[in-house]
């Protein structure tokens, strides 16, 4: 009866101790979470002013803003999106809805989720023999093809989940009335899927509007204004990347502006990403 | 009646001119998304492709040695791998080592302990780690948390190991806040969000019937956890592991911020070091002549064949787990 209850006893506690454990890590995972996105705060608005998106990267010493930076990365990103996410839907369309069970979607499936976590910086090397070493010099261009490179793996793999989700039921009843399919996919089978299409787009947003590696030798940098896309331009990571690398106390100040920045975008482009798709789950 | 007979002929014949455009136009869309769907798979053998034909000279040259040799000098063109190499695993080992316990012990918070309501703004928060670009992880780790450790936790490390055989050379100082062990803390806050999130979903596979048997001859919810949840899911979360192990060996920003950038191997985890990605990011633009440029590419290329092994075995027992609950 006494070894019995000691036995209890220990039972208890051994699951008191390891549950404990549990709560703490979660409280770890959480904090950490606040600590970076606290310095972030702390140290980015300091540096926070109407220069920052008005006025050119400065010379050392000088004081300056993220303008040209700022404005390379929305362009290298909106090109990238132009043009990697018609193939992401695409490909991920006939995953789901023309080659559903074939080999060739399995294969795809398997290729797609790798190219997903690949290491960026790969992509980055992979457009530099593509493009850079061809054309002799680093261009905003091979920036936007890296970024679209990143961009296809994200949409393939939303796109063809969303459509997965819409009920047959549906495509039956407008091929039924004598659509063809590729109508019935484009008025019943997007319609249904939209947000998590649109979803994917804005994850996929967020995952390269703070990507560095590729771009480090793709686009390169450029200190001064440029549109032209045949010539290196700036970005905003590549701009922290080497503000927050040199010794100058401005540069550093901007770099945490812009970290700010960019953290502020992507934050707010996944949680209006998961928003959308978090409605259709609790239907 | 006759009319309508003589209609006939024109209305079918216009039907089979609109089937026959249907057809067509549903054979151009079939067409471009099958196209799209090899074009992914073009992606991937086109990176393998030009990651192989850009190392070639480095390869070429050096052969074997260059994944054996530790040296690495630009000056007289002599360059090998391992340095990078042992960097970029042992950084990721101890990623793993610190993240895996973590993670699962917030997976098990989150699907046995949490309160229902918190579930999602909880897991979300874990999530939103994993959307944080690795450069604000870089810009932080070197202004935060470097000089915290530099300041604070190496020197107390130092002092306490340093008697003892073998562990005060694993912490041998001095403390330069960078370093093997500051990049590997970094890279577990990285991967924790995905270990934690895939064992969080395989978690939820485990059939509810298991787990109420096993409450119902008494067991605790350690107990249901470690003998009944953890097995049942031990592929998913290998599967997670090694997806994280993946991310892990190729992050690149927040690595190259806080390893401090040396090209040796050194005993010591306070010691700075590098990685395969890290030294690419810093000496790509800056490599000059051909055989420095080409070696940096064959570091890419190793760095793809280790990730892409590491990442398709995680693929396939995810693969595998889903296929068990027909998800």
């Amino acid at each position: 009866m006494s070894t019995a209850s000691s036995l209890h006893s220990r039972r208890k506690s051994r699951n008191s101790v390891m549950m404990t454990l549990c709560v703490i890590a979660a409280g770890i995972g959480l904090a950490w979470l606040a600590l970076i996105l606290g310095a972030l705060v702390y140290k980015g608005t300091a540096g926070l002013s109407f220069d920052v998106f008005t006025q050119m990267t400065p010379p050392p010493g000088d004081a300056g803003g993220l303008l040209n930076a700022i404005y390379g990365s929305v362009v290298m990103t909106v090109i990238a999106v132009i043009v990697g996410t018609p193939i992401g839907v695409l490909a991920g369309t006939y995953m789901a809805e023309y080659g559903r069970f074939s080999k060739l979607t399995t294969v795809v499936r398997f290729i797609n989720d790798i190219l997903l976590s690949a290491p960026s910086i790969i992509i980055g090397l992979f457009v530099y023999e593509l493009m850079v070493r061809p054309m002799g010099h680093f261009s905003a261009i091979a920036g936007a093809v890296a970024l679209a490179i990143l961009v296809i793996p994200v949409v393939v793999r939303t796109t063809e989940d969303m459509l997965n989700l819409v009920p047959n039921a549906l495509r039956e009843a407008g091929t039924a009335i004598g659509a063809p399919r590729w109508v019935v996919i484009k008025s019943v089978a997007y319609r249904a899927a939209l947000s998590g299409i649109v979803t994917g787009i804005l994850l996929s947003i967020a995952r390269i509007s703070g990507e560095t590696a590729p771009l480090l030798f793709t686009a390169l940098n450029n200190q001064f204004w440029s549109s032209n896309l045949n010539a290196p331009m700036a970005s905003l990571p590549v701009t922290i990347f080497q503000f927050a690398l040199s010794p100058y106390e401005e540069w550093q100040q901007l770099a945490w502006t812009g970290a700010l920045i960019i953290t502020l975008t992507v934050l707010a482009l996944s949680i209006v990403a998961r928003s959308l798709t978090g409605r259709r789950e609790d239907k | 009646m006759s009319a309508v007979q003589e209609a006939l002929p024109a209305v079918r014949g216009s039907r089979d001119a609109i089937v026959r455009r249907f057809a067509l136009t549903d054979a151009i869309f079939h067409g471009m998304t099958r196209a799209a769907a090899i074009l992914v798979l073009v992606l991937l053998g086109g990176v393998a492709i030009s990651l192989f034909a850009g190392s070639w000279q480095a390869l070429s040259t050096f052969g074997f040695s260059f994944l054996t040799s530790e040296s690495w000098n630009p000056v007289t063109e002599k360059f090998g791998a391992l340095a990078p190499i042992y960097g970029t695993i042992v950084t990721s080992a101890i990623a793993i080592l610190i993240a895996v316990p973590l993670g699962i012990g917030i997976a098990i918070f989150l699907t046995e302990l949490c309160p229902r309501p918190l579930r999602r703004p909880i897991g979300m928060a874990v999530e939103l780690l994993a959307g944080i670009p690795s450069i604000i992880y870089g810009i932080w780790g070197l202004f935060v948390l470097a000089p915290f450790l530099q300041t604070t936790i190496q020197p107390f490390i130092i002092s306490v190991f340093h008697g003892i055989p073998g562990l005060n050379s694993l912490f041998a100082g001095p403390p330069y806040g960078i370093g093997l062990l500051t990049s590997s803390l970094i890279l577990a806050i990285m991967v924790l969000p995905f270990i934690t999130s895939i064992t969080k979903d395989v978690f939820d596979t485990v059939p509810p019937v298991l787990k109420e048997s096993a409450y119902g001859i008494g067991c605790t919810t350690w107990e249901v956890t470690r003998r009944v949840v953890i097995p049942y899911t031990r592929i998913g979360i290998m599967g997670g592991v090694m997806l994280g192990l993946g991310r892990a060996l190729g992050e690149t920003m927040a690595v190259t911020f806080v390893i401090g950038n040396a090209h040796r191997i050194s005993t010591s985890l306070f010691a700075p070091a590098t990685t395969i990605s890290a030294t690419i990011a810093n000496e790509f633009t800056e490599a000059v002549g051909d055989l420095y440029t080409s070696s940096l590419v064959a570091l890419g290329l190793i760095l793809f064949v280790i990730t892409f092994l590491i990442l398709a075995i995680a693929r396939y027992m995810l693969m595998r787990i889903d296929a068990r609950t027909g998800a």
